[in-house]
This record gives C-alpha cells, structure tokens and sequence, in this order.
C-alpha cells in the first residue's frame, strides 16, 4: 500500500527536476505547486517567475492566478508583463513548467480547441494565455500532466505551444531560439525526455508500481524506451509533510 | 523585408500609427487639457464606448480589473464590439454574458484559472457567433507596445511553427540583421479601454500598487482611456511624489471614482477576490434559465457598483476580504 497518491507522486517528481537556483516561469496549479515544493525543500534558492509580473515571491499559499497578490507577495519586484516576458526572451529563465489539454509525440502542446474545425470547435479552452511564450523563449520546457491516452495524441487537433514541431531540426529551423525546447515530461506514472536525433518521446524513470507497458497502454502513440529505464524515488516523508502541510493544506490538487 | 509566411486570424484594428498620430492630434484635445475629467461611471461608459467599438479592459482577468465597468457594459446593452482577451477572465464572464462582442482577440480566455472553465464563456466562443483571433500573452503585449512607440509592428520570437501563429493576423518574415526567421507583430491601437487604478486625481493622473501587468502600454496605445479608481485623490497629492504617476493625465478621457471597482476580482493591498462569489456564476452557469435569473439580479436589477457591492455583503464582507488579501488573522477578544 502506497503512502502517497498519484498526484503527490508527480508533484515531487517534478520538485526534483529543479536544480537549487535556477529560475523558473510557472502558471498555477500542480507546476506552481511543484515550484514551491522545491522551493521549501531541495532548491531554497529556486526563482519564481509569474507572468503577469510577479518576480520573486515568497510563496506562502497556492496563487488561485498568476496574477493575484501570492504572486508577488515578498517579492524581489511587482514588474509587469513585458518584464518577464521580455527577461525570458533575452534566456534569463531556465525553466518552465506547462499543462496542456493534448500533448503528441514531440511535446508540442494544445490548450486552444478540441475538434475538427476550427472555426466551430467542439470544446473551446483558454488558448495560449504565456504558454506558447515560455515553451518558445525558456531554455527547458517541462510538462506536469495525466498518462491518458486522450491527452497523450497521436495527431494534434491544434498545437498551441511548440514543443520539437515535427522532430529532428524542425524546431531549430523554424526560427525558434536555438537550444531551446521540451526536456522532460512528467506524468503520474512516468518521467519521459527526448531521443536526441528523431526529438520522440521517451520514457527514462517509472514510477514505483507502473510498468512501461502501463505506460504505453496509456498514451496513443509509441513511446521509446531508454535502455536503461530508472525507477523514481518515492517521495520523502519530509517531501509529504511540506507537501501537505505547506504547499497544498487545503487539498486542491492532492485531493483529486 | 521578405514575409515568408502569415497568419489566417482578421486584423481587427488599422495598425497604421498615422492614421492613430492624427487621432491624438485631433480628437484628444481634451485629454491634454488640464480640466476635470470627473464623471459617473454610466455617463464615462456612454460617451466613450459606442457600440462597435474595440474595447479592452486593464489589469488581469479577476486582478485590479474594472468589472465595474464590465458590468455597466452589460447594462447598457452595447453590442458589436471587439474585444481584447488579454488575460480575459471574469471580465470574458461578464461580457460574454451580455454577448457584447462579436470579434476578440485572444490569448488567455473563457477559463477562471485555476477556478475553472466559465460555461458562459465557452458556449459562447464555441456558438460560430464570435470571430476569433488567437495570439499570445507576449504578443498582445507587444501588440500594445508598437501602437505605444507609434511603429506598425514589432519583431518577436515567440508564436513560430505552431497553429497559435496560422490563426493569428501575425506575419513572419527574415531578419534583414541575422537572417533569422522572426514573427512580425501588429500594433493594436484600442478605440476604447478602462482601466482600475488605487488612486487618480481630477484630471486622470493615475497610480496603480502591484503588478503592472501590460496596463502602461495600453494605457499608451488607447485612442480612449477611462480610469476608474478606488479613491480620487487631491491633485497636489500627485505632484508631491510624481515618481509614482503610472499614467499620466493627457492619456485619459474620463475619470470616476469607483470604490471596490475591481470586485468581486482582487485589488493588490486592498482586497482579495471573493472566491464564494466568483464560485456561484461557476455555478449558475450550469443552467440557462437559472443564469439568465442570475445576470437579472446580479447586474440588471442593480442600478450600480454600490447595490451590487450592497447584495453582496456591504463593508462587512469587504472588510473580511481586505484582512485576507493583508493575511490579517484577527485576534478576537471576547
């Protein structure tokens, strides 16, 4: 019997991907989430971009909105906007971590519509908001999100945010700022990078009780398998604690 | 320049910054004067956003955003406008349940954040009654800072190789510099925007607390502004302390004096949002009938921000949210 769930187990994993004092662009949710597990553990020295100007925080509850004032409460500056966005253009941030309704094989992105036409969608999302800005500006784009076989796509029906494009040179060639692009991808059951010459998808580390067959059951196109496939850590005691006491008491997201 | 590629997505508005210089020459006489531009909500919404108009509204979504005005949008029935879905989000709530724009640019709409999708909203976009513009946080901020610099465009990086770009009215061509291939971003000059600030005086000067979030370029960028604010504040307060003066008064049309103008959204330093409230359109939306009954009561039946702030528990409730957005625990003594 696991002493953590699905969702604690993934926001630890992407805690862990973040180096002590790197910097980082986050939305709400289980990104911000992991950000400020991180912050209160493995990496003190971790700084939060928030897009609508909040540079800096002093997290101490879960923004509802990136631009709420958790957002730049004891902060190193209240800036704007073109702040950040225009620090992650120059590569000041490391780091960014997304969602996304779909995701394919190349980590591109959908948060805009669910259809097969545009104009007359089947279900309208958000769209953008900074997402296409981070994945294309940030150095290493990562993305926290369920292993489901209708998220993880096959075709796109829209790619909001770009991960590898079409794979190899393609996102290189488009015009996209040079060595950026996705880096890992951690779900509930696994942590996937990408192959270095076809940019596919691959999985590296397995979530303690899931298999790579899981996996694949659970994602709609073929993932690559690394040659030696790791296990994650199980999350700490302390991990737990911080997370559940500190980071999210009111339950919203370890509670699903 | 050699464009290599461009977006499917309608350009709204006239990029042109001549034809704007000529606006701001000619029809924003008054705005330079130094006159009070002190006026009721109702009177600032019906001389200044006309119906067709472009519209945006300030801050971000449910932070230091005017939904006031939103509101009194909706009250006056305006139709057939272009709106600006700039981190849009209660306020998309607000106007989409007025159906008030036909055509938006957006980057971040119809969801609450972490709150939720608004069904309103979605149902909406999703009727093929809205002309739709997809662009990108970034870019509409950059959109906003062209019109700002009176250029027609600015290069930028983000939006390449992904549909984001085919809908959007960007094009991308090659860098005469560096040969590198970049996204050519059109300046958006507003016909109209409001904007909620912490304080003003009569003629406009306005100070806002916070993040900025892309408020001075579209202050700038507005052929017209209205400021809506918590407090109007004396003109020699301004000019004690000009460091602080965000917006300057000549960008500005109309001022009005709008105490809790950003509730139930959250004012840095003043309150936060009240979530029960934000919660009950989530949920009245889930029913046609019943969100019709809703928008009645909510915004229909009340004749202006003060009833509406009255239905929702008066200073009291205001009071509780200012010592939450403070983290104020209160001792009670009993």
């Amino acid at each position: 019997m696991k002493h953590y769930n699905d969702m604690e187990m993934m926001i630890v994993a992407a805690a862990k991907e973040l180096e002590n004092g790197v910097t980082i662009a986050v939305g709400t949710g289980a990104p911000c989430a992991a950000a400020m597990l991180a912050q209160k553990t493995s990496a003190p020295d971790l700084i939060i971009f928030f897009e609508a100007g909040g540079i800096h925080p002093t997290l101490v509850e879960m923004p509802i909105s990136v631009g709420d004032s958790r957002t730049f409460y004891k902060a190193s500056r209240a800036g704007s906007m073109g702040d950040v966005m225009d620090a992650c253009a120059r590569g000041l941030v490391d780091y960014t971590f997304l969602g996304g309704a779909q995701i394919d094989m190349y980590g591109n992105l959908n948060s805009t519509m669910i259809g097969k036409d545009y104009t007359k969608p089947s279900v309208r999302f958000p769209g953008s908001g900074g997402a296409n800005d981070f994945a294309s500006l940030c150095w290493r784009t990562m993305v926290m999100t369920i292993q489901d076989k209708r998220r993880f796509v096959r075709k796109m029906d829209f790619i909001t945010s770009p991960g590898w494009l079409s794979g190899h040179d393609s996102r290189s060639n488009s015009g996209l700022p040079d060595q950026t692009g996705p880096h890992r991808i951690i779900t509930n059951m696994a942590i996937m990078d990408f192959e270095p010459v076809s940019r596919r998808m691959r999985v590296i580390s397995l979530h303690p009780g899931y298999s790579v067959d899981e996996v694949q059951d659970n994602c709609g196109f073929e993932l690559l398998r690394s040659d030696s496939i790791s296990v994650t850590p199980e999350p700490t005691d302390h991990e737990l604690k911080v997370l559940r006491e500190d980071v999210d008491p009111e339950k919203y997201l370890i509670g699903r | 320049m050699m464009i290599t590629k461009q977006g499917s997505g309608g350009l709204f508005t006239d990029p042109d910054p001549d034809k704007a210089r000529l606006f701001f020459r000619n029809d924003k006489r008054n705005a330079r004067m130094m006159k009070s531009k002190i006026m009721p909500l109702s009177r600032a919404m019906d001389w200044f956003v006309r119906d067709g108009d472009y519209l945006a509204i300030g801050g971000f979504g449910s932070n230091r955003t005017p939904i006031a005005a939103c509101h009194e949008i909706v009250r006056q029935k305006r139709k057939n406008l272009g709106f600006l879905g700039h981190t849009s989000t209660h306020d998309m709530q607000i106007l989409s349940a007025g159906e008030v724009y036909d055509r938006i640019d957006i980057s971040y709409g119809v969801g609450l954040e972490a709150r939720g999708l608004s069904r309103c909203s979605r149902s909406y976009m999703e009727s093929g009654r809205v002309t739709v513009t997809e662009w990108t946080n970034y870019s509409l901020t950059a959109r906003l800072k062209a019109a700002s610099m009176g250029v027609p465009f600015l290069p930028a990086r983000q939006m390449l190789g992904t549909d984001t770009f085919e809908r959007s009215a960007a094009k991308q061509a090659t860098c005469p510099f560096t040969g590198m291939e970049l996204t050519l971003i059109p300046a958006l000059f507003p016909d109209v925007s409001v904007i909620h600030v912490h304080e003003a005086d009569c003629y406009g000067n306005a100070r806002f607390n916070g993040i900025a979030v892309s408020d001075i370029e579209l202050a700038h960028a507005s052929k017209r502004l209205v400021i809506t604010a918590e407090r109007i504040v004396p003109h020699c307060e301004i000019t004690r302390n000009p460091d602080a003066t965000l917006i300057p008064f000549y960008l500005v049309d109309a001022v009005c004096e709008v105490p809790y103008g950003a509730y139930p959204g959250g004012m840095p330093y003043e309150y936060f949002s009240d979530e029960e409230n934000l919660n009950a359109w989530l949920l009245a939306e889930k029913t046609a009938e019943g969100f019709a009954e809703f928008i009645q009561r909510e915004i229909f039946d009340c004749k202006d921000h003060n009833e509406y702030i009255g239905i929702h528990g008066g200073i009291q409730r205001m009071i509780e949210l200012r010592n939450k957005e403070l983290l104020i625990e209160k001792e009670v003594i009993v």
